[in-house]
C-alpha cells in the first residue's frame, strides 16, 4: 500500500512539473513570435482607419501592452483556480472550445490510434518472425519509406487520389457541407474521418512495426524459443504462444507512447483535410496569437499524453507476472 | 546391442562477419565421433564457451542459420537429417537445457510443458513426470522466475521424461547448483539411463561427469583429444592428452596424488 501511495505521489509531482514546463515553454515561444496579433487578426487596412483609442483598446484586448511575465503569472493563477480563460479568437471559454474540438477529433484520433496499433503489431510480428526473408524485407521497406514521408504530403496524395480522382471520399470537413447539424449521422462523421484517419495510421504504423519487429526478432532468437523448437513445437505455435506473449509488453508501451505522435500528426493532417478538430484549432490559435487557447490546447494534450504513459505503466504491472506477483509478495 | 546414436566425423562451423564484409569461419567442432548404446551415459567434456552446445543443437536440427554441419549422424540405425530430427525432437529425442532462461518468462510452467495441448492424457503424463521429481501440481501455476535453480532443473528434466525419450541430451545441466543438488540432478540422468534411455551429457565439469558416465569424450579447441572410460581416470598414466591430464590434476582430490606420480617418473628418467 505504501508502495502504491509513493507511486501515485511521484506521478503527481511529475505531471505538475511537466505541465508547468510545457505551458511556460509554449508561452515563451509565443512571446518570441514575430507575429503582431493586431496586424494578423485585424489587418493593416482596418487598423489604419481606426482611431487611437480603438487601437489601444485592441492592444489591451490582445495583451500586447502587458509585460509577458505578468501575463503568464496571471494565466497560471487563473488556471490553478480552474479557469483556463477565454479564447481571444472564438470569444468563448477555452475549455468549451477545446472540449468541442476534442470531441470532433476523437473519432479521428481513436480510429487512427487503434488501427495503427493493431496493424503495426501485426506487421512487426510477421517481419520479426520472418527476419531476413521476403515478408520482412517488404514490410521493412514499407516502414522505411513511410517514416521518411511527411504526413501532410501523404495526406495531399491520398486526397488527390481518393477524393479528387476517384471521388470515393469527401475532400474535407468533418460533416457534409450545407447539411443541418441535426441531420448529420454517425455514418457521415465516420465517412469524413476515413481519409484523415488513414493518413495518420499509415504513418503511425511504421514506427510501431519497426520497433515490434526488433523485439520479435530478439524473442525468436531467445533460448526459450530454441527450447520450444527442441521440444517439437511448430513455427506457428511458437509465434502465437511465445512470440506474441513476449512482444505484448513492449507493444503496450509503444501503443501508448504513440498517442503523442497521433496527436502531433493530427495537427498537420487536419489542416490538409480542413477537419475542424483540435489540431486545426491549435494551428489557428498559434497563427492568430490566441494565447489562452493555445496554452489550453498544449496543456490538455500534454496531460492526455502523460495519461497514456501512465496507463501503460499500470498495464505493465497487470500484464507482467514478474511485476504483478513480485509486488504481491513484497 | 545397436547404438541408438552414432556420430561419425561430425564438424560444425559457423560464419561470422567481422569489420563489415569480411567473413570469418569459426570451427567449433571438428571430426567428432561418438556412439551411445541404450542404457549408457556418454559424457562430452569441454571447456566453457567451446561450442559444446552446438553439438546438441546439431543433433536436434536446430542450429542457427549461419552454421554448417558436416559428417554423419545416425539415429537408431538411420540417417538423422533435418526433417527426421524435426519429427523426433520433443518425442524420442529430448533436450534438457541449462537453466531457467530456457523457459518462456511470461508463461506458467504448466501450459508451457503441455506445449499448447489441453487433453487430459498429456496433462497426466506431465503431472506424473513432475511428481517423479518431487514437484506437486502447484508447480504448474508458477512462473519461471518463481522457481529456484534446483526446481527449474527438475522441471526441465520432467519436461523431457514425460515424453519417454529414447535419447536424452543434457546440455550443461549443473552450473549454478550447489554440490549436493548437482549430484542429485546427475543421479536423475543415471536413473534415466538405467531405465533404458541413452543419455548424452554435455558438460565442462569432468569430475561430476565421471560420477555417472560410462564413457567420456574430452574435446579441446574443437578436436576430440581423449576417449576414455571412467576407470581410465583412476590413474593418470592411462590418460593420453596433456589437456585431460591437466583437467585431471585440477580435480581437488587428485592435487596431491598428481604430484606424486610425476615425481617418480622424473627420477626414473634420470637413472
Amino acid at each position: 500500500m505504501k508502495h502504491r501511495l509513493g507511486f501515485a505521489g511521484k506521478k503527481l509531482i511529475r505531471i505538475a512539473l511537466l505541465l508547468l514546463g510545457v505551458s511556460f515553454v509554449t508561452f515563451l515561444l509565443m512571446s518570441a513570435s514575430p507575429l503582431d496579433p493586431l496586424q494578423t487578426n485585424v489587418g493593416q487596412v482596418a487598423l489604419g482607419s481606426m482611431s487611437q483609442e480603438q487601437v489601444e483598446a485592441l492592444l489591451a484586448y490582445w495583451g500586447v501592452d502587458t509585460p509577458p511575465l505578468t501575463r503568464y503569472a496571471g494565466w497560471l493563477g487563473d488556471v490553478l483556480k480552474g479557469d483556463f480563460g477565454t479564447s481571444l479568437l472564438y470569444r468563448r471559454p477555452v475549455l468549451e472550445v477545446v472540449g468541442e474540438r476534442l470531441s470532433s477529433s476523437l473519432i479521428l484520433l481513436l480510429s487512427a490510434w487503434i488501427l495503427s496499433g493493431i496493424l503495426g503489431l501485426f506487421l512487426g510480428v510477421v517481419a520479426g518472425a520472418f527476419r531476413g526473408r521476403l515478408p520482412d524485407r517488404l514490410i521493412r521497406g514499407y516502414c522505411v519509406v513511410i517514416s521518411s514521408t511527411p504526413a501532410f504530403w501523404l495526406a495531399i496524395l491520398l486526397l488527390l487520389i481518393f477524393s479528387v480522382w476517384l471521388g470515393w471520399f469527401p475532400i474535407g470537413m468533418s460533416v457534409p457541407v450545407g447539411m443541418e447539424s441535426s441531420a448529420v449521422t454517425v455514418f457521415d462523421r465516420l465517412y469524413h474521418a476515413v481519409l484523415p484517419a488513414l493518413t495518420l495510421s499509415i504513418t503511425g504504423v511504421a514506427n510501431i512495426a519497426l520497433h515490434t519487429r526488433e523485439k520479435m526478432a530478439d524473442v525468436m532468437e531467445s533460448d526459450y524459443v530454441l527450447f520450444a523448437r527442441a521440444r517439437g513445437e511448430d513455427a506457428r505455435g511458437i509465434v502465437l504462444r511465445h512470440g506474441l506473449r513476449n512482444v505484448m509488453l513492449p507493444a503496450i508501451t509503444l501503443q501508448f507512447a504513440s498517442i503523442s505522435e497521433i496527436i502531433g500528426g493530427s495537427v498537420l493532417v487536419e489542416q490538409v483535410f480542413s477537419y475542424p478538430g483540435l489540431g486545426q484549432a491549435a494551428v489557428t490559435a498559434g497563427l492568430g496569437s490566441d494565447l489562452p487557447l493555445l496554452l489550453g490546447i498544449t496543456v490538455i494534450t500534454a496531460a492526455i499524453v502523460f495519461g497514456g504513459n501512465l496507463v501503460a505503466d499500470l498495464l505493465y504491472g497487470a500484464v507482467d507476472p514478474r511485476i504483478r506477483r513480485g509486488a504481491a509478495k513484497s | 546391442m545397436e547404438p541408438i546414436l552414432k556420430i561419425r566425423n561430425l564438424s560444425i562451423s559457423f560464419k561470422q562477419y567481422e569489420k563489415g564484409t569480411k567473413q570469418r569461419k569459426i570451427q567449433t567442432i571438428r571430426n567428432l565421433s561418438l556412439e551411445i548404446l541404450p542404457g549408457q551415459v556418454a559424457a562430452v567434456v569441454g571447456e566453457s564457451g567451446s561450442g559444446k552446445s552446438l553439438l546438441a543443437h546439431g543433433i536436434l536440427g536446430i542450429l542457427p542459420y549461419n552454421s554448417q554441419m558436416k559428417g554423419e549422424i545416425l539415429y537408431d540405425g538411420r540417417t538423422l537429417d533435418k526433417k527426421r530430427a524435426e519429427e523426433l525432437r520433443g518425442r524420442e529425442i529430448a533436450l534438457i537445457p541449462q537453466g531457467v532462461s530456457w523457459l518462456d518468462p511470461l508463461m506458467k510452467v504448466g501450459p508451457q510443458l503441455f506445449k499448447g495441448k489441453k487433453d487430459a492424457q498429456t496433462k497426466t503424463r506431465y503431472r506424473e513426470a513432475l511428481a517423479r521429481y518431487g514437484l506437486g501440481p502447484e508447480t504448474e501455476e508458477l512462473y519461471p522466475f518463481e522457481l529456484s535453480g534446483g526446481m527449474a532443473r527438475r522441471v526441465l528434466i520432467a519436461s523431457a521424461v514425460a515424453e519417454k525419450p529414447r535419447l536424452v541430451i543434457a546440455d550443461e545441466p549443473t552450473p549454478g547448483l550447489d554440490e549436493r543438488t548437482a549430484v542429485r540432478i546427475l543421479g536423475h540422468f543415471r536413473e534415466l539411463a538405467d531405465e533404458g534411455a541413452a543419455v548424452l551429457l554435455i558438460t565442462h565439469d569432468l569430475r561430476l561427469a565421471l560420477t555417472i558416465a560410462d564413457q567420456v569424450t574430452v574435446f579441446y579447441n574443437g578436436e576430440t583429444i581423449e576417449k576414455a572410460s571412467p576407470e581410465d581416470f583412476q590413474d593418470i598414466r592411462r590418460l593420453k592428452a596433456p589437456f585431460t591430464k591437466a583437467l585431471w590434476t585440477a580435480m581437488p582430490e587428485h592435487d596431491f596424488k598428481a604430484a606424486e606420480i610425476e615425481g617418480p617418473g622424473d627420477v626414473g628418467g634420470d637413472a
